[in-house]
């Protein structure tokens, strides 16, 4: 530890400062912010609130006891579908929903990681739904069409979707690299090239459609080789596709802040044209990251393409390619980040059943998503709401950590 | 000169090599190896006041002669292009009309092709992607990034749908799709004015929110008496007098809903005030250079918050177009990715109102197209038809737009300094 930063007395007024101004803060406050949108849509919403409104001077209780009742009912659900089922009779009951969680959020992790990616580098791959269906083809046919021993059926075909999704990312690189096409709309096109195509080949029974399907857009049941392996055993839905997205944020974290590649791809990303005088090929540089952005989208798709005992169906992307857009911007396109926000939108799919049953649409849940990203992208805005102090540079978090840090290495 | 100056003045060759490719496409599978049945192109409906004689061609004749014709275009373009001059976009807009009429004959060989209503119905598709992309170019031209298309345009379509059906009034439905809409857009705006917030983020989150909210409030409110808040009926069809009665143009332009000649109306104002006015020019000067526009005592932020709010009043009108402009009742997240074909449309119209409606009016043609083509030649997957739109985007971005040079300030928050 250096001299002077020891010798600075730590203050703990300007060290709570640092603390309130931190992204950490502003990101829990637009959380509960988020979260109180999506109560106020419940509310206005609420017949019985309604009802009482009228009436409010003359028994504002009534109004206001309708109005904690259907938001308490609305977000006891969701813990209760997402987290933890208290009134489940057995211990596995009780613990499914947080399985279900788990398993959501996997797939939305992987993708969210790939599109965060592309933030980093300053691209903005809107791309996720073609790019994930592209892996869901190549992985489906790996898995529906091919006979393999099991362990490596299954290899060949998580790997079939991470190059099925990568190719279609690197193709959008290279056009921008090579003719300045804007990959905003390159990848919008996609989507819908690729999705047709995907109808189009689970409508042949030569091609993806599946023995059973009749006349419907559905492929075969990936085989049981091809399958990924239930983690708690087969009363759990939850799968090995969880542990590959865990693998993935590591590696993400891995390439993003400590490889040479990651330094590349963040030196692109901060300026592209001082990266360039500096040596770096930034044209290869937008092939590699889109590419590198799809693989991560590609496990996506293998976890979509060899969860399901059912086969796979034109929907089987799920929305991921687009719910992960929100999950990057979330989770700051930071590894840790993406995984917490997508922890906490997989427990908004897993719970949106259980609010449904309490008579409130789940919809409710993308208003809470689409408002905490919304508060995120201002911190101006949460400052003021909250009254947080402005940025610091006193650096006294940084001085703090190091004094306690050499104070317990000395002993 | 330095080498690098030079490099930026020669022209790119890839226009003329995709157009070549293109029509050597047309002249060989449309024309030598196309149909031989004869394809009848009818101008005019039965019950119109003059009629015409309907137009009868070979399929392969026709296409061969598409075809030639294309080279001819391509011959020009890549002359344009070895004299040093941009490739004329004329010429790119008359090539994509021949080879549409090629694409015609080949799919109704043997059969009738209803020119004025495909047409018209084209038209008439096209109207939401043209009003989103309007007020896209109106945002973005002030140097803001607007991704929210989608979302203004779900946002009107929900309001004209519920507030016509509530207040048994559709004017007052469309202005109230085309207030909210831009109330909606006017949160953009002021996160990226005041709060310098990523414009791009802003615009993602705001498509989620249209989702969220429409869906929720569609299905805790409308869904349960459908009935009483979600029949707003149609906008009745106007024919103006005269005009209407003019073979193909009469039924195509002007037998129309009151929001297809508000559309063409927007689009000639909006092209008049963006080239010819000193407002058009103020706003232009803030998107390309908003410190130079500082400097000469234009206000930064409050052109942008006007133009970008306003900007929302005419995809709120496009979203009207949507539901009581066309199919009447409004359906969870029916605006299906037309918010982001407007984007398209933007970038492929050079931030121009002319250009963008060129190219939303090939997205229209080409839905209609798929629906046609389905029931006349049902041979073809249309999975394939419905691709092309989107192809024929992506290769105008690649081989045509290429470096399309969006407002030098597009997207990049203004901090006065």
């Amino acid at each position: 530890m250096s001299e002077s930063v020891k010798k600075e007395p730590i203050n703990w007024n300007s060290a709570m400062k640092e603390i309130l101004s931190g992204s950490v803060t502003r990101t829990l406050l637009s959380v509960i912010l988020g979260f109180a949108v999506g109560a106020f849509f419940m509310i206005i919403s609420n017949r019985e609130f309604l009802q009482n409104i009228g009436y409010f001077f003359a028994d504002p209780l009534a109004s206001l006891r309708a109005a904690g009742d259907v938001v308490s009912s609305g977000y006891g659900a969701l813990f209760k579908g997402a987290v933890y089922n208290a009134s489940a009779a057995t211990f596995d009951g009780a613990i499914r929903p947080l399985t279900e969680t788990l398993r959501l959020a996997g797939p939305l992790i992987a993708a969210g990681l790939g599109i965060g990616l592309g933030f980093r580098v300053g691209l903005f791959n809107i791309g996720g739904t073609g790019q994930l269906v592209s892996g869901i083809i190549w992985a489906t046919f790996v898995a529906t069409r091919m006979e393999l021993p099991p362990v490596i059926h299954l290899v060949v075909a998580i790997l079939a979707a991470i190059i099925g999704s990568a190719i279609v990312g690197a193709f959008v690189g290279f056009l921008k690299a090579r003719t300045g096409a804007n990959e905003v709309i390159t990848t919008i096109m996609l989507n819908y090239v690729i999705i047709s195509f995907f109808n189009y080949l689970l409508l042949d029974n030569n091609l993806l459609q599946g023995a059973t399907a009749g006349g419907y857009t559905k492929s075969d049941p990936a085989a049981e080789t091809a399958r990924l392996p239930a983690l708690l055993g087969e009363s759990f839905a939850l799968n090995l596709g969880f542990v590959l997205a865990i693998v993935a944020v590591v590696l993400y974290w891995w390439l993003m802040e400590r490889s040479t590649i990651g330094f590349r791809l963040r030196a692109v990303g901060f300026n592209a044209s001082a990266a360039k005088t500096a040596g770096i090929n930034v044209n290869a540089t937008y092939v590699l990251a889109l590419g590198l952005s799809a693989a991560f989208v590609g496990l996506a798709a293998a976890n979509q393409a060899l969860s399901s005992t059912g086969g796979v169906t034109p929907t089987s992307h799920a929305g991921i390619g687009f719910d992960a857009i929100t999950v990057a911007l979330l989770g700051g396109s930071s590894a840790p980040g993406v995984l917490l926000a997508g922890l906490l939108f997989g427990a908004f799919k897993a719970g949106a059943s259980a609010i449904q049953i309490e008579g409130i649409s789940p919809d409710v849940l993308l208003i809470v998503q689409g408002a905490i990203v919304l508060f995120i992208a201002a911190p101006p805005l949460i400052r003021a709401i909250f009254r947080l102090p402005p940025p610091q540079t006193t650096n006294m978090l940084t001085a703090l950590k190091s004094n306690l840090f050499s104070r317990g290495a000395k002993r | 000169m330095s080498a690098e100056t030079k490099k930026e003045v020669r022209e790119s060759w890839k226009t003329p090599a995709v157009m070549g490719v293109l029509s050597a496409t047309v002249l060989v599978f449309f024309g030598i190896l196309g149909k031989p049945e004869a394809v009848s192109f009818e101008l005019t409906g039965v019950r119109e006041v003059v009629q015409l004689p309907n137009i009868e061609v070979g399929s392969g004749l026709l296409g061969t002669f598409a075809g030639i014709a294309l080279v001819v275009i391509t011959a020009l373009v890549a002359w344009q292009v070895s004299q040093n001059k941009r490739a004329s976009i004329w010429f790119s807009m008359l090539f994509g009309a021949i080879a549409l009429v090629a694409l015609l004959g080949w799919l109704a060989a043997g059969n009738v092709v209803p020119v004025a209503f495909i047409l018209g119905s084209a038209l008439v598709l096209a109207v939401p992607i043209m009003l989103g992309a309007m007020g896209g170019i109106m945002s973005e031209r002030v140097g803001v990034v607007n991704i929210a298309i989608e979302g203004q345009l779900l946002t009107g379509a929900f309001m004209a749908a519920v507030i016509s059906t509530i207040t048994g009034n559709q004017l007052l439905g469309i202005v109230s799709a085309m207030i909210t809409a831009a109330l909606f857009s006017a949160v953009l705006a002021v996160f990226a004015v005041r709060f310098l917030a990523q414009q791009i983020i802003v615009g993602v989150v705001l498509n989620v929110l249209a989702i969220g909210i429409t869906n929720f409030l569609y299905q805790q409110w409308v869904t349960e008496d459908e009935s009483a808040t979600n029949s707003p009926g149609t906008l009745p069809i106007i024919s103006i007098p005269v005009l209407g009665d003019i073979p193909i143009i009469g039924p195509v332009l002007f037998q129309n809903r009151i929001t297809v000649f508000l559309a063409i109306g927007i689009v000639i104002v909006l092209w008049f005030i963006l080239f010819k006015t000193k407002l058009g020019l103020r706003a232009r000067a803030v998107g390309e250079n908003p410190l130079a526009a500082d400097t000469v005592g234009i206000n930064v932020g409050r052109t942008r918050f006007w133009w970008v709010t306003l900007g929302g009043l005419l995809a709120g009108l496009g979203g009207a177009a949507l539901t009581i402009g066309s199919s009447g009742s409004f359906g969870r997240e029916m605006s299906g990715g037309l918010g982001f074909i407007a984007l398209a449309v933007v970038i492929l119209g050079r931030w121009h109102p002319g250009y963008a409606t060129a190219a939303a009016l090939l997205f229209g043609f080409s839905i209609i197209l798929r629906i046609w083509a389905g029931q006349v030649s049902p041979g073809i997957p249309t999975n394939f038809i419905t691709m092309v739109p989107y192809l024929v985007t992506l290769i105008a971005v690649v081989g045509f737009v290429g470096r399309s040079r969006p407002p030098a300030a597009d997207g990049i928050p203004y901090v006065k300094g």
